[in-house]
């Protein structure tokens, strides 16, 4: 029966042109691109300090933090899996930054290598607990990793912040080249080398084939569990890094940095356009879901509008996204049956 | 059977298509009281969809159905029970965590008062000891039992005694007995004949003829859409229903081409498939296709995953060209030139949301990296992609469909271009025509003898003899995880595999 079904499918495709299928798949690629125009139209028209090289760069400087948690969290996401712990890996990391350079006094790059180092470290044991302990899911473990680095992040100090940290750490935060914020090119090109990554080597498929499906991945020869491993391992890297740029913003480490970041980073992601399944998103789309994100927050702030309320407003916003991804997937479905 | 017992059942002129798609094209059928009667024909003869309308899942195009002489019309599977007709799939529709008596009346509990009311577990349960015990069961027994902790056979029992609960006159079994163990299969059929005593009429589907002998009392045979004929099972032989159901001679089914035999280029020694007692060896010569018959659960898929190094820990030695490979993982077995293209290509063996080229590239994509900067050549991927396509005919404008958009046989000729495109020697095919159409079946088997002719070893697992009788040169049967028979195909025939495939 079923095959009946199929057979027509293919009669059906046949008569799209792939033109015309590129253009449907361009069509659900900008979609969230015309939403975030809209969003920029809306509210340049309703605030006059929206559209200003000021603000504009402020957005995207706000964004780089969770532009970096979010890369992370496409990976794991791509996999079908979810890195609970960004937020805790950023303040472990830059606590830990904080106290080799300004503690002890080593050498500031000393520092961003420790930073990066423990991120690093941090989901490799992500990743090792999901893989090797054969936990359900990454929820589990980067749950409860999540719960351990904060703890880690509070005790290093015994809760308190550590200010003072060396001039280079603090250019990652506040340089400024021309008008464009140091933080915001430095992303750039994180993601334009994570663009390569996913997109032309074989580790970057390999991540695709293991959320898309991860038996045929296996049996496909793919190791699957060094996959895994890889993914986290990078998620920790990534929040390695976003702990050097926030604390070298607020020339401090402090062990709440971070707290619930990530919320927003999944919130880009799906809204992105990445399947909780797996092995649908895409850099771009996380990129246009992460300045969706820190346009709306900015421009509500420019409206005066409470943190709570905002709060509410990001939250429908997230559902509404993801609604629309459901309709688009169930006319999909619909047309193929 | 009573001879001139009144139709219970009778459908005229059905017809169903799904767009431009004629799938029943007029099927007359009758089924009377206390009989068995067999439905059988090939995958997409029409079966699945003639059951779908008789339980209200799909509303027919055309034609009546008549209950116990008055027409009907079955707008959802709630008007099928209504009349008495309950359905045992082969994927059975139990909730595992909850007891038999839970199970038997899911969706149905009996409450003690009309509002407010707690359930009547005593109810529940005494009933469901009745209907067990009609079924020739303890059901005192059985009936607080956590139904996950049953076994296949008695799960279906419970199944049947929900059918009893609901009183049904006419129970529709597909393929009740491609999961039983020969033991469990005794007994359903102990079940139908109960059944049959208390005047239940029995649609039964099966692919195996033997069993029909044992319990049909008449067999209808479906071929593309079409109701070809009603016989009698006892004055009928199972070689005039294959002719039927098959419409033409097996020669144009299957293409075999014969091939000199040349060295052994694959040997398997002591492998241990799990839960069997005894380890399993044997060889394939060049120019041979060999097949691997028996059962489901006999432990054929369990045989080609071992050696393929998909579950751990696999014991044994496997050879090709007389030089010993270590396989620890499918990556290993890849390197050594070792293909498996599974029995679920959409669960094990595609990327649905991927491009083709994607699918297709993706068990060999080490060898499209750039020296350079270690990065993917995107287009030879491509052209490569494009070539298998252009090579084994996949219907699709593009490789940059997604592998969810093509059908079933398609998709498995992308599932072959992928093995293809690892350039393996050993091709091991596990049910490599399960579920698609009969064209793509012959160019499946059309690309195994090429596969051969090429100097390529090639291992087929199935479950439809006529494939097995028609393509291969040698015949293994398997039974509870050993070889229990290794029949050049000349020798071979239904009866003689079915007997090592059972164990008898």
């Amino acid at each position: 029966m079923s095959q009946v079904l199929e057979q027509k499918t293919v009669e059906e495709t046949k008569v799209f042109k792939q033109s015309q299928l590129s253009l449907k798949k361009y069509l659900s690629k900008f979609g969230t691109l015309l939403a975030l125009f809209l969003l920029f139209v809306f509210f340049s028209l309703s605030s006059e300090k929206f559209l200003t090289v000021d603000n504009l760069m402020n957005i995207v400087n706000q964004a780089s933090i969770n532009a970096l948690l979010s890369l992370g969290m496409l990976l794991a996401i791509l996999t079908a899996g979810i890195d609970l712990s960004v937020g805790s890996m950023l303040a472990l990391s830059s606590m830990l930054m904080a106290v080799v350079t300004v503690n002890i006094g080593m050498h500031p790059i000393l520092g961003i290598i420790t930073s990066l180092g423990v991120g690093g470290l941090f989901g490799l044991v992500n990743g090792l607990l999901l893989t090797k302990l054969h936990l359900p899911h990454p929820f589990i473990s980067t749950m409860g990793t999540q719960f351990i680095g904060r703890g880690l992040a509070l005790i290093v100090t015994g809760a308190a912040p550590i200010a003072g940290l060396p001039l280079l750490i603090q250019f990652f935060g506040t340089a400024e080249i021309g008008p464009i914020p140091f933080s915001f090119l430095l992303v750039l090109v994180v993601y334009i080398f994570m663009h390569i990554f996913l997109s032309n080597t074989k580790t970057g498929r390999h991540i695709y084939a293991v959320g898309g499906n991860k038996e045929a991945a296996r049996l496909s020869g793919i190791n699957v569990d060094r996959v895994l491993i890889t993914v986290y391992t990078i998620s920790g890297l990534m929040a390695g890094l976003a702990g050097i740029i926030m604390s070298g913003r607020v020339n401090s480490a402090f062990p709440l940095a971070g707290l619930q970041y990530e919320t927003d980073a999944i919130a880009a992601v799906i809204i992105g356009g990445a399947s909780f399944f797996g092995g649908v998103g895409t850099v771009w789309g996380t990129a246009i879901g992460v300045m969706i994100i820190a346009v709306l927050r900015n421009g509500l702030n420019l409206l005066n509008m409470s943190a709570d309320l905002q709060m509410a407003v990001i939250g429908a916003v997230i559902i509404g996204a993801v609604y629309v991804d459901v309709l688009r997937q169930r006319k999909r479905k619909k047309n193929k049956n | 059977m009573t001879v001139n017992s009144a139709d219970l059942l009778e459908i005229r002129g059905i017809k169903k298509s799904f767009d431009t798609n004629v799938v029943l094209k007029g099927i007359d059928l009758s089924v009377k009281t206390g009989e068995v009667h067999v439905l059988l024909g090939e995958n997409g003869a029409g079966k699945s969809t003639l059951i779908k309308i008789l339980t209200g899942v799909y509303p027919k195009d055309d034609g009546e159905i008549i209950w116990n002489g008055n027409p009907v019309e079955l707008n959802n599977p709630q008007d099928a029970i209504h009349l008495g007709i309950s359905t045992i799939y082969q994927e059975l529709n139990n909730i595992q965590q909850l007891k038999v008596y839970e199970n038997i009346f899911l969706g149905r509990e009996v409450n003690k008062r009309r509002i407010l009311s707690y359930i009547n577990k005593k109810f529940m349960r005494n009933e469901a000891v009745r209907c067990l015990n009609e079924l020739g069961q303890n059901g005192n027994e059985l009936v607080n039992m956590e139904v996950g902790k049953l076994g296949m056979g008695q799960q279906q029992l419970v199944e049947i005694a929900k059918a009893i609960a609901l009183d049904a006159k006419l129970i529709i079994m597909d393929e009740p007995t491609s999961s039983l163990s020969g033991k469990e299969v005794e007994q359903l059929y102990k079940v139908i004949d109960l059944l049959k005593q208390r005047n239940v009429a029995i649609i039964f589907i099966t692919h195996k003829l033997e069993e029909i002998k044992r319990i049909g009392d008449r067999v209808t045979i479906l071929r593309d859409g079409y109701m070809i004929k009603t016989l009698p099972v006892k004055t009928t032989e199972p070689d005039d229903w294959i002719e039927l159901m098959v419409g033409r001679s097996l020669s144009e089914k299957y293409p075999k081409q014969k091939f000199k035999y040349g060295n052994e280029g694959f040997r398997v020694e002591n492998i241990m498939v799990e839960g069997a007692t005894e380890p399993v060896s044997f060889s394939i010569h060049y120019g041979e296709i060999v097949g691997i018959a028996g059962l489901v659960g006999a432990g054929r898929t369990e045989l080609v995953r071992a050696i393929f190094g998909a579950d751990p820990k696999s014991k044994g030695k496997i050879y090709i060209d007389g030089k010993e490979i270590t396989i620890k993982s499918p990556k290993d077995a890849i390197n050594a030139g070792i293909a498996l293209i599974t029995e679920d290509r959409k669960n094990e063996g595609l990327l649905l949301d991927q491009p083709l080229d994607f699918n297709i590239t993706m068990a060999s994509l080490r060898n499209y990296i750039n020296k350079k900067f270690r990065l993917l050549n995107s287009k030879i991927i491509k052209k490569d992609a494009e070539n298998y396509i252009n090579e084994l005919q996949v219907k699709t404008d593009s490789v940059d469909l997604h592998a969810r958009f093509l059908s079933g046989g398609n998709q498995q000729k992308v599932v072959i271009a992928k093995w293809l495109c690892t350039n393996a020697k050993v091709f091991m095919f596990d049910e490599p025509t399960r579920g698609i159409d009969v064209g793509a079946k012959v160019e499946v088997y059309r690309l195994m003898n090429e596969l051969v002719e090429a100097g390529n070893i090639v291992l087929m697992i199935s479950s439809e003899l006529p494939e097995i009788l028609g393509m291969c040169d040698r015949v293994l049967v398997m039974n509870e995880g050993k070889i229990t028979a290794n029949i050049p195909i000349e020798e071979a025939t239904q009866e003689n595999i079915m007997k090592a495939a059972t164990g008898v």
